[in-house]
C-alpha cells in the first residue's frame, strides 16, 4: 500500500468503482460524460468551470485531469489562472460573508 | 524546451532505434498492465494489418532541417547530413509517373534544404499527380535569402503547401520549435497568403498541422480549426484552408521528453485509454508507402525512424512493384497507439 493519500495513478483507475457496484458506477459515468457534452455552455467552457471547482473542493486528480483537459482544448495558462481566482474569490467571499453572521451575533449578545 | 543538438548527434542511447522499440515494449507492457497493440487490435480482427488501396506516396528528402523541434519524429536538425541524392529522387520520378496514388507528399526535415528539391519539383509536377503537397515548416522561408521566393516557387508549380505552427500564441510555438519561430512562422503565411494562398479562387491550397506542445493528446480538429482561424485573423489576418492536427507519437525525440518528464507513463496510459477501433480502420499506414531519403520503403514516416523497413520481397525504391508492395503486412508496435486515439491521427489529420 502507498503510504501517502493521494497517488496520482489512482486516476487512471477511477472507471474501477463500477466493479463494486455496477449499476452506480454507471450511471455517475453516464451522467459525468453528459454534463460535459456541448450545451448552452460550450465544452471549453465547462472545462474551466470544472477546474475552477477541482480547486475549490481541493481534488488534486479533478486539477490533474481539468489542466490537462485545458491544455488539449488550447485554453491557456491566463484562462486556467483566472478561472482558479473565480474559483477562489467566492471561497474567501463565502468565508467573509460569514462575518455578517458574527456580526449579528455579536451585536445581539452586547448590550 | 527547443533542443540544439539532435539525438544523433548526440550520440543519446534513443538515436538508435532498437533501443527506442525495446523501451516501447517493456515496461507497462512487458508487465501486461496495457496491452501489446497487436493483441489490442486484434480484439477486432485487425491483425495483420493489411494495406488498402494505395493512395499517397509520401517521399522523406532528407532528415536536414533549421530546427530542432523538442517532439520531432524524424530527429531532425541543422546537424542531420542525410539527403536525398539526385540518383535516388530519378527512381521516385519513374515511380511517380507510373503510381496509382493520387497524392505525392514531400516531407523531411525540412525537404527545401535538399540542393535538388526545386529541380525535383518542377519533374514531379509534371507527372499529373492530383495532390502534391510540401510539408514546410514556414521558418526556412525566411531562414536565408535564397529560400525567400518559395511563395512564388510554390505557386508556379499549384504546390499544396502543408505547414506547421503548434499554436497560434507565441510561447507556446517558441517552446516548442525554438525562439523566435513564431514570428517567422507568422511572416511566413502572411507571404504565402500574399501569393494567392488560401485566397478564394486562386485553387492553392494551405494547410496548417497543429500538433500538441506537450504530453496530452489533441482536441476535436474542428473546434481547433475554429479557434486558430479566428486568432490568425483577428491577430495577424491570415487565411489557411483548414488544419490538421496530429497527435505526437511516442517516439524520438518526443519519446526522450515523455521519459525525461516523468510523462511516459500517464502518455502511454492516454492513448491507450483513447484507443478507437474504428480510426484502425483508416490509419495512414493502409494507403500510404513511406520512401525514405536512401530509398528505402517503409509503411510509414513512423516506422522509417524505427528503422522497420516494410515485409516485403520489395524494399526499395530501385525494386518498386505497387502490387507486391499491397501484399504486405503491415509492421506494428506500441507506437501505433499515437495513430488510433480519438479520432485517430495521419499526416492529413484525423482519420474518422
Amino acid at each position: 500500500m502507498s503510504k501517502t493519500y493521494y497517488d496520482p495513478a489512482d486516476l487512471r483507475k477511477f472507471g474501477n468503482i463500477s466493479e463494486w457496484n455496477e449499476e452506480l458506477g454507471t450511471k455517475f459515468f453516464d451522467y459525468y460524460g453528459k454534463v460535459f457534452e456541448e450545451g448552452a455552455l460550450s465544452a471549453r467552457e465547462k472545462s474551466l468551470i470544472a477546474l475552477a471547482v477541482s480547486h475549490v473542493v481541493q481534488c488534486p486528480y479533478c486539477i490533474d485531469a481539468y489542466t490537462k483537459d485545458g491544455l488539449q482544448r488550447g485554453i491557456d495558462k491566463k484562462e486556467m489562472m483566472e478561472a482558479v481566482h473565480v474559483g477562489a474569490a467566492i471561497k474567501s467571499g463565502a468565508t467573509l460573508v460569514h462575518g455578517v453572521q458574527m456580526m449579528n451575533k455579536y451585536d445581539k449578545l452586547s448590550m | 524546451m527547443a533542443l540544439l543538438k539532435s539525438l544523433a548527434a548526440r550520440e543519446d542511447d534513443l538515436s538508435n532505434p532498437a533501443n527506442q522499440l525495446k523501451f516501447l515494449s517493456n515496461g507497462i507492457f512487458k508487465k501486461g498492465e496495457l496491452p501489446l497493440f497487436k493483441d489490442k487490435i486484434a480484439e477486432t480482427d485487425h491483425f495483420p494489418l493489411k494495406p488498402k488501396k494505395l493512395e499517397i506516396l509520401q517521399l522523406n528528402l532528407g532528415y536536414m532541417c533549421n530546427q530542432v523541434c523538442s517532439h520531432c519524429h524524424v530527429d531532425a536538425g541543422p546537424d542531420r547530413k542525410e539527403i536525398m541524392t539526385i540518383e535516388t529522387m530519378e527512381q521516385c520520378l519513374e515511380v511517380i509517373r507510373n503510381t496509382g496514388a493520387h497524392t505525392l507528399d514531400l516531407t523531411g526535415g525540412a525537404p527545401e534544404m535538399n540542393p535538388n528539391f526545386r529541380w525535383f519539383v518542377e519533374e514531379a509536377s509534371k507527372a499529373g499527380i492530383k495532390d502534391f503537397i510540401v510539408r514546410s515548416n514556414l521558418t526556412i522561408i525566411l531562414a536565408n535569402k535564397k529560400y525567400h521566393d518559395l511563395p512564388e516557387f510554390f505557386k508556379k508549380h499549384k504546390v499544396h503547401v502543408a505547414s506547421s505552427l503548434p499554436f497560434y500564441k507565441r510561447d507556446k510555438t517558441d517552446k516548442q520549435r525554438g525562439e523566435g519561430v513564431f514570428d517567422k512562422s507568422i511572416k511566413a503565411l502572411q507571404m504565402l497568403n500574399a501569393v494567392g494562398y488560401a485566397q478564394e479562387g486562386t485553387g492553392l491550397k494551405l494547410d496548417l498541422v497543429y500538433n500538441p506542445s506537450g504530453a496530452f493528446l489533441p482536441t476535436n480538429q474542428e473546434a481547433l480549426q475554429n479557434d486558430f482561424k479566428v486568432a490568425l485573423k483577428e491577430d495577424f489576418n491570415i487565411d489557411f484552408n483548414s488544419l490538421f492536427a496530429i497527435t505526437n507519437l511516442p517516439i524520438s525525440r518526443f519519446l526522450e521528453y515523455l521519459i525525461a518528464s516523468e510523462n511516459y507513463e500517464d502518455y502511454m496510459y492516454a492513448l491507450v485509454e483513447a484507443y478507437n477501433p474504428t480510426a484502425v480502420e483508416n490509419v495512414m499506414c493502409t494507403n500510404t508507402i513511406s520512401i525514405s531519403w536512401d530509398g528505402w520503403l517503409y509503411d510509414c514516416d513512423f516506422n522509417q525512424m524505427l528503422g522497420l523497413k516494410v515485409d516485403s520481397k520489395v524494399q526499395h525504391i530501385s525494386d518498386y512493384n505497387e502490387d507486391l508492395l499491397n501484399d504486405r503486412n503491415i509492421i506494428i508496435s506500441q507506437h501505433c497507439y499515437g495513430c488510433t486515439a480519438g479520432a485517430g491521427s495521419s499526416c492529413q489529420g484525423t482519420v474518422t
